[in-house]
């Protein structure tokens, strides 16, 4: 849809003809767009966000809304299929070398850049030294941790040459925050006037409104379904409802399954969409109060996953092991109690040296995505069972990313983002000299042996069983208690074709979509 | 003898330069202290309160940040300097009319609140209208018997009006229209007056109905009282004495006299409705400064809450000075002060 209803001007006046005012323009919009079915060419396809847009410069782009809105302007190295899995994209899936140290990419042929210049290998050079180069502090600098130089023997070829194999480097290259980007553009330039070789261009911003994207007709991989598409910005989430179904916004992704279900009319379909992330009940093995492992499996015992999700998330998410990653799976029922067992609860909370059970902190955030709270006070009555006192802090979500990072806290509610790649999920947290691992507060030396191991190969087959084994050790650790992973509610219009349904919930092909 | 001391102290800082001469002078010069003081709370709540524009804008992911990508942010953002001079820099851009960019849209603080503000002073003007309307005649018809079916009816009114949350009403009234007509104008890109005027009202009306609901209490209460107040005034028997009566007596001698502090508590409605319009913005995304402070403090955006606040706030200076310059307008009574 979205061909802009346009409505005559009209002087209208206020005050004490209010009410008939409404009638009367509810009236004329009543008789809005019908809608016929064959998808349009010139359309106009608007997807709903609840924020504007933080970051306009790929590499700095963390927040949803930034990498929704940046992946259709700019392309990465590589693509994920359905599943997650890097797929060519600017180049083919690279060659490595035997060592496991030399990845060559060979980049395709004829790929420009918005403003006509054509894309080639000292771009994409120029780009990943400058998320290298402290300066610029990119968010996505640690995925090129281990590239010790990058190479350009010719236009079409680019050659990154490792300290040590990692095989999980070539997932960091699908990220839209690793995206190429002009080597002679200027990132101040970029922040107003993003130049990319994505499948849209920009064109517009009214800041807190819209951002607006037209139609790279000379994308790489086919041509994008719709002319325009527009991102609203609708902070509040009834009003997006709204919008659907009155068909003035096209598409809008929701986390809550209540809100998903009153957007879902005659006009528009949900579709359920897994996430690589999950929600994680984050015990800090460091914290006095979590230091004997029996208290941390005591707590693990006593949580029911199943009822978390029944009475927190209304039933939308599946039970987890720690790795979400489709090729590396963890058994979400392989962990000391795969179901609710207060007994053991109790045996363990004896060995632990507190049959009486104990007081815990719970951090839990009011802003960061809508179950949180519900989360918390869920298992604190579930803990409350085996005499576990949990007290509920419940924060706004700056204290709480405040509190997060400087570890100060005994456990906590969150929802991390997973990944494709298992090592770029957990080497983070659970090595010792990962950049979170004061925050998870757990390490071992089998651990960092096995996150090691995990990078030393890229065969597949060969890194399944290592990542089985840091799966299991950290549930029969009890380092965390791994809850569900979420589900995600696609709403769209009916009039939407060619929405592709993906586990990563990422919209990196919207411009397969066209509107009706 | 504190007392003698500190009223010597007044009269002394009011004889300071032609500041205390001037009546115009001295509002003048209490509206500048009043905006520094609202600028440096401003300053302040938002460095006391957790986190940072790091934070807010990397979230968890901040963690990731080594040593030498904090420092490069923190200069980004200037909050790598002491906040003494964060402050009076700021300030020395406000004096000379930068407002400061956004780190999010990287546009200017100063055009994003020229855009903004005329949205939010249209929709005040729509609500106080719509208050207005309400308001005085549902006072008035209070007023008319006191006491009896119709004042009790409308006082109820009023009081349930007045009791629920604008943002409930403001769900109430858009989920009804959506679902029963379909008609939901705020979910298409807002247009201002000038691009598109029809369809401009079409969703400044339901916020403005919400918003006029919200403050049509208190002008109905205050018509209501000062109505009651001034038909047992001396001058109203005197004039009822004199034989005027009907539609001259309740209009000339009642009501014009009634209005006057009907229109200071509009004045004083409208001041709050210029900063206050922020559920009403947030729930019909409509882009004005309400929303401009909401998003910019989700983001820790310092100068745009900074600069947006204290616009918000000489605004309020501003509506209430011709409010008073009105009330003199109306009451030649209070001209002679």
């Amino acid at each position: 849809m979205s061909a802009q209803r346009r409505h005559g001007q009209r002087t209208i006046a206020t005050g004490a003809t209010a009410v008939a005012v409404t009638l009367l323009a509810a009236g004329l919009a009543g008789c809005g767009s019908g809608g016929g079915s064959a998808a349009d060419p010139n359309g106009t396809l608007v997807f709903g966000i609840s924020a504007d847009p933080a970051q306009m410069v790929p590499w700095t782009a963390t927040s949803t809304q930034s990498i929704q809105v940046l992946s259709q302007i700019y392309s990465p190295l590589l693509n994920t299929d359905a599943e997650g899995v890097p797929e060519a994209g600017l180049a083919e899936l690279p060659k490595i070398s035997d060592d496991g140290r030399t990845y060559t990419f060979t980049l395709r042929d004829g790929v420009t850049f918005s403003d006509g210049s054509a894309l080639d290998s000292a771009d994409v050079k120029s780009t990943y030294e400058r998320i290298m180069d402290p300066a610029s502090s990119a968010s996505s600098a640690s995925y090129f941790a281990s590239v010790a130089e990058i190479k350009t023997p010719d236009p079409q070829t680019v050659e990154v040459i490792l300290k040590q194999p990692d095989a999980s480097f070539d997932s960091g290259l699908t990220a839209v925050n690793t995206a190429i980007v002009p080597s002679d553009a200027d990132p101040k330039a970029l922040e107003t006037e993003p130049i990319g070789s994505g499948p849209y261009q920009f064109k517009s911003r009214t800041p807190n409104e819209s951002i607006t994207l037209t139609r790279n007709a000379d994308y790489y991989a086919g041509k994008p379904g719709s002319a325009k598409v527009e991102f609203r910005v609708i902070p509040d989430e009834q009003s997006m409802v709204s919008s659907l179904k009155t068909g003035s916004v096209d598409v809008a992704i929701f986390d809550n399954p209540v809100t998903a279900k009153s957007a879902t009319s005659g006009k528009t379909e949900s579709t359920t969409v897994d996430s690589l992330s999950y929600h994680v009940l984050q015990l800090r093995a460091t914290s006095p109060t979590l230091k004997d492992r029996n208290a941390r499996l005591a707590i693990q015992c006593a949580v029911s996953r199943e009822d978390v999700i029944d009475s927190a998330a209304l039933g939308s998410g599946k039970p987890t092991g720690p790795i979400t990653s489709p090729e590396f799976r963890s058994d979400a029922d392989a962990q000391p109690c795969p179901e609710q067992d207060l007994a053991k609860a109790k045996d363990y909370l004896a060995k632990a040296g507190k049959p009486d059970g104990f007081e815990l902190n719970l951090m839990t955030s009011q802003g960061l995505y809508s179950t949180a709270v519900d989360e918390a006070q869920n298992i604190q009555a579930q803990l409350g069972k085996v005499g576990i006192k949990v007290k509920v802090e419940a924060l706004d979500s700056n204290a709480y990313v405040e509190r997060w990072l400087a570890s100060d806290f005994d456990a906590a509610i969150a929802m991390n983002g997973g990944s494709s790649d298992p090592n770029t999920m957990y080497g983070r947290y659970f090595t010792k000299a990962g950049s979170f691992n004061k925050v998870a507060g757990y390490s071992s030396p089998e651990l960092d042996k096995l996150f090691a191991d995990g990078i030393a190969t890229t065969d597949v087959a060969a890194r399944k069983p290592i990542y089985q084994e840091i799966s299991q050790q950290l549930v029969d650790q009890a380092a965390w208690v791994w809850l569900f992973t979420p589900e995600l509610y696609v709403v769209a219009d009916k009039g939407v074709e060619g929405l592709e349904k993906r586990t990563d919930a990422s919209i990196s092909t919207l411009w397969k979509a066209s509107v009706s | 003898m504190e007392g003698v001391g500190l009223l010597s102290t007044t009269s002394t800082l009011a004889r300071v330069g032609a500041v205390g001469r001037h009546p115009g002078a001295r509002r003048a010069g209490e509206a500048v202290v009043t905006l520094l003081g609202v600028s440096l709370f401003t300053f302040v709540l938002l460095r006391v309160v957790p986190g940072d524009q790091i934070s807010a804008a990397y979230g968890t992911a901040a963690g990731d940040l080594s040593p030498a990508q904090l420092r490069a942010l923190e200069s980004y953002y200037g909050i790598n300097e002491p906040l003494v001079s964060q402050y009076l820099g700021w300030l020395g851009g406000v004096l000379t009319g930068n407002l400061g960019v956004s780190t999010t849209s990287h546009l200017s603080v100063l055009s994003m609140t020229a855009q903004a503000l005329p949205i939010t002073i249209e929709l005040a003007v729509l609500a106080i209208v719509i208050g207005v309307v309400l308001g005085v005649p549902g006072g008035m018809l209070a007023a008319s018997r006191p006491g009896r079916a119709r004042d009790q009816v409308s006082q109820l009114t009023s009081l349930v009006a007045l009791s629920v949350p604008s943002f409930l009403l403001a769900a109430a009234v858009s989920s009804w229209l959506v679902d029963t007509i379909g008609w939901y104008p705020n979910g298409e890109g807002f247009r201002t007056l000038g691009e598109d005027l029809g369809l401009n009202l079409q969703q400044m009306l339901l916020p403005a109905l919400v918003l006029g609901i919200s403050i049509a209490p208190p002008i109905l209460q205050t018509t209501r009282a000062a109505i009651l107040t001034v038909r047992s005034e001396d001058y109203i028997r005197t004039a009822r004495a004199k034989g005027v009566a009907g539609r001259r007596l309740q209009v000339r001698h009642i009501l014009r006299n009634a209005l006057i502090p009907v229109l200071t508590m509009s004045g004083l409605q409208f001041g709050f409705l210029l900063g206050g319009a922020l559920v009403a913005e947030q729930i019909f995304a409509i882009p004005g400064i309400g929303r401009q402070v909401l998003l910019g403090l989700e983001q820790k955006e310092y100068a745009v809450v900074q600069s947006t606040v204290l616009v918000i706030a000489a605004m309020f200076v501003l509506v209430n000075l011709l409010t008073d310059v009105l009330y003199r307008l109306v009451d030649p009574r209070v001209r002679v002060e």
